[in-house]
């Protein structure tokens, strides 16, 4: 039975429902089942990254030395990096992409189904393997997400061998991830699909797919790289040797600036779907967002040594490195006017996730432009290492990908489950998560400003009153998500909430409402839907 | 029902299994490293290596297997071989980053890092640490040779890398004659060009690990020589990898020709297999070029 890949037999195959238990999601080919499993891991290292922050806030609620010793803050720092990144926004962005992608595109599952239960499996036994790191002597990685050289090679912990096999591991799934997205839109499309008619979100994971698949090798390479010079002796990093520890900053941020790329593009198809629905307008410039998307990505490949403009590298490069990362700015100031275009004289209404989606463009464009302040090489001087830089990239990952993602949730889960989420209790959610977002990391430009340094568990006393107004915030924050955990339970497993249309909104656009039912069935689209 | 169908696959065991495999045996490769950096390397990691080992050939021939019958038995809808192609084209793609990896860390320290130690530049400051260091590639003389001895001398260009890269060129025609005759439906003449390819790549092998002994037993050079030893096996190290694993292909592809599975029209297998080898040659002729000549 498990052999049998149906093509041309009888309808009795394709009918087959879900299996009964655990062996369902153990050994599932379904796009759906994969993609909650996805969402389910990532909601689960939110809460796990999240627990990590409220210990990295507690220390730093007040200063001097508090609560934990400051390697094992520093192991705080780290994995909560790490987790957030690789466990939280990446695996909920490939979940949302396993749900949609083969609905928008009007196709019946993903191109490679056991590749894709592959690429999701390996997911839990990298971070289990990530996370005993915790466990071992020594203590978990202290040197920062980023991990330079030499603190991860010369100064590393012993676990450190632990967590280059568990980002291999990590790796290996997002690259079979990503070709296995590419091939469902390449290869998929309902006829008459043409690219140009694909939805947003499509055409924005396509070019994420396309960034992972180039600099996700290049992380597996400068691992492997730290691998040989800590026990094999080789001196890739070490100047003795004749390496550098510049270097690997260079391959690091190679992989490193596409990838924030990859956490936010397929934030902008979300927002793209949303803010058009409820604004009962076509977005505004679907041309120029493809187009705009794109060049962000070329973009990407060209700007990485913007991160490292205090590390003395050549006066040409601190030139060219700043004026190419100025240019990104041009391509996102196009996807933020088409937004704010689409909203302009359309019939407004502010459901959840067109709140988070609006709360989106504010705050996503804050990020931004801290950012560009990060881009002009002399100032970054001041900013570089502060809190300054801690406001900025969780400003474009919270209040940016993460509310995206929220925003996909309370948008499509009536479609995935047939039930209304509770609107009040959405607002509720929305309302604290704004203001606990913005209490949490609004200060930190203040303090950052003023010359509060990251990474370090204690601070000069004049920072203490907004790093106590940061902590309130994060508790805010943190806590207002299980008012979501408990609006998404009852919704799904507790069956309440009235009953979905199958429209779920009023004319949203796109093939999963308007050519399925809600609930969507176990299989969709067994025979290609029609596409004017 | 003359609506095309589409290919969707009953649920599977050899994902989980994959995954398993796959942490299993990086796991108990990390303990090993780790163990052998501490001290003394524990059974229960040597165990568990095996274990590991087993396992993933275990699931990699199930699994294959499982794909290579599905296709024998025509379930594989012409869009579904579309997606295989797509599919190792882009694999391809991602292995073509990893080695772009290795090549810029062999560019900027040959450009960048080693002349900036030497003192050059507007930053080179440090001549301050390693006094009388003098920079030049290829770098024998490491700046610290206490720490990291260098090496004696470099492998020549036109001994045995030259002789690899006839070996690894001739190879990539011979499968192609290959090709041509499993087109042309002559199975004995498909089976000798695969043969000779599958020998001329062990020739390979045999001849990197030559040549590895030669640079370690009298030339001294090492991962332990500094920058050039590390880059050097590095790519070699890793090239030499990817074509024992086309080896293995080719040798399956020599297997699966010999039980017909393949037809003049549809044999996507022998093609992927064929791609990689070309892959794994472009890239040696880099290596040969900038690792070796230049």
């Amino acid at each position: 039975m498990s052999q049998e890949a149906v093509l041309g037999q009888e309808a009795e195959e394709h009918h087959h429902g879900p299996d009964k238990g655990i062996l369902r999601w153990v050994y599932t080919t379904n796009h759906k089942d994969i993609g909650t499993m996805y969402l389910l891991l990532a909601l689960g290292s939110l809460l796990i990254g999240g627990v990590m922050a409220f210990v990295i806030r507690a220390e730093l609620f007040q200063p001097g030395l508090q609560l934990v010793d400051p390697n094992f803050f520093n192991q705080m720092t780290t994995m909560h990096g790490l987790i957030m990144v690789f466990g939280a926004i990446m695996p909920a962005f490939v979940g949302l992409a396993n749900w949609l992608i083969p609905m928008m595109i009007g196709a019946p599952d993903m191109a490679l189904p056991r590749i894709n239960n592959w690429s999701f499996w390996l997911l839990p036994f990298a971070f289990t393997m990530l996370l005993s790191t915790l466990f071992m002597e020594g203590g978990a990685p202290n040197f920062g997400w980023t991990f330079y050289a030499p603190l991860s090679t010369t100064y590393a912990p012993p676990s450190v061998t632990f967590f280059i096999f568990a980002i291999h591991i990590m790796g290996i799934s997002s690259v079979m991830g990503a070709v296995n997205v590419i091939v469902t839109i390449f290869n998929m499309r309902a006829p008459g699909m043409t690219f140009m008619k694909m939805p947003l979100f499509v055409w924005t994971w396509l070019i994420t797919a396309f960034l992972l698949i180039a600099v996700m090798p290049v992380l597996a390479g400068v691992v492997t790289m730290m691998l040989m010079d800590i026990h094999f002796g080789a001196s890739f990093f070490n100047a003795a040797g004749g390496g550098d520890p510049v270097l690997f900053q260079h391959v690091f941020w190679f992989f490193g600036h596409p990838e924030v790329y990859i956490m936010i593009l397929p934030a902008f198809g979300i927002v793209s779907h949303i803010i058009s629905t409820f604004s009962r307008k076509p977005l505004f410039g679907y041309t120029s967002m493809v187009f705009a998307t794109s060049s962000i990505a070329i973009l990407s490949f060209i700007v990485w040594a913007h991160h490292m403009f205090t590390v003395g590298i050549p006066l040409v490069g601190e030139l060219f490195f700043m004026y190419s990362t100025m240019l990104i700015a041009v391509p996102t100031g196009v996807k933020v006017f088409n937004w704010v275009t689409t909203m302009f004289r359309g019939s407004m209404t502010f459901e959840t996730p067109m709140l988070f989606s609006i709360a989106f463009v504010v705050l996503f464009t804050i990020g931004g432009l801290s950012g560009l302040m990060l881009a002009i090489a002399p100032a970054d001087f001041q900013y570089h290492d502060t809190y300054f830089v801690v406001a900025h990239f969780h400003y474009v990952l919270v209040p940016g990908a993460l509310f995206s993602i929220l925003a996909a949730v309370y948008y499509w889960l009536p479609k995935w489950c047939g039930r209304m989420y509770n609107e009040s209790l959405g607002k509720w959610h929305f309302w604290l998560s704004f203001i606990g977002v913005n209490l949490t990391f609004f200060p930190m430009h203040f303090v950052g400003l003023a010359g509060m340094p990251r990474r370090i568990p204690d601070y000069a006393l004049q920072f203490a009153d907004f790093n106590a107004i940061v902590s309130v915030g994060a508790v805010l924050f943190g806590t207002s998500q299980l008012i979501f955990i408990y609006n998404v339970w009852r919704t799904t497993l507790g069956q309440k909430g009235i009953k979905a249309t199958d429209l779920v909104w009023e004319k949203p656009e796109g093939l999963e409402w308007t050519a399925l039912p809600s609930p969507v069935p176990y299989h969709t689209f067994q025979t290609p839907p029609k596409i004017d | 029902m003359n609506t095309p169908r589409y290919y969707v696959p009953a649920r599977s065991h050899w994902p989980i299994l994959g995954a398993f495999a796959v942490f299993l045996t990086l796991f108990s490769m990390a303990s090993i490293i780790h163990e052998s950096s501490q001290g003394e390397v524990s059974l229960f990691s040597v165990s568990m290596a095996v274990v590991a080992g087993f396992l993933m050939l275990y699931m990699l021939f199930g699994w294959f297997s499982e794909v290579v019958n599905e296709g024998l038995r025509g379930m594989n809808s012409e869009q579904l071989k579309r997606s295989f192609r797509i599919s190792m084209g882009w694999f391809i793609f991602s292995e073509v980053m990893f080695f772009a990896g290795f090549f810029g860390v062999l560019f900027y320290a040959r450009t960048f890092s080693v002349p900036w130690l030497g003192g050059e530049g507007a930053k080179g400051v440090s001549g301050m640490l390693w006094e009388g260091f003098n920079a030049h590639w290829p770098l024998l003389k490491t700046p610290d040779m206490t720490q990291f001895q260098g090496a004696m001398g470099l492998i020549d260009a036109w001994s045995l890398p030259f002789i690899n890269t006839v070996l690894l060129i001739t190879s990539s025609f011979t499968l192609t004659f290959a090709h041509h005759n499993l087109r042309s439906e002559n199975k004995q003449k498909t089976l000798f060009w695969l043969k000779v390819t599958l020998l001329l790549g062990v020739a390979f092998i045999f001849v990197q690990v030559a040549e590895y002994g030669h640079a370690i037993h009298e030339l001294n050079l090492t991962l332990n020589s500094g920058i050039y030893g590390s880059t050097f096996y590095m790519l070699t190290g890793f090239h030499g990898a990817h074509v024992t694993l086309g080896a293995i292909m080719i040798f399956v592809m020599y297997r699966r020709v010999d039980n017909g599975h393949f037809t003049p029209e549809d044999h996507f297998g022998f093609e992927a297999a064929a791609w990689y080898w070309h892959f794994v040659d472009v890239v040696w002729l880099m290596l040969f070029a900038f690792v070796y000549v230049f």
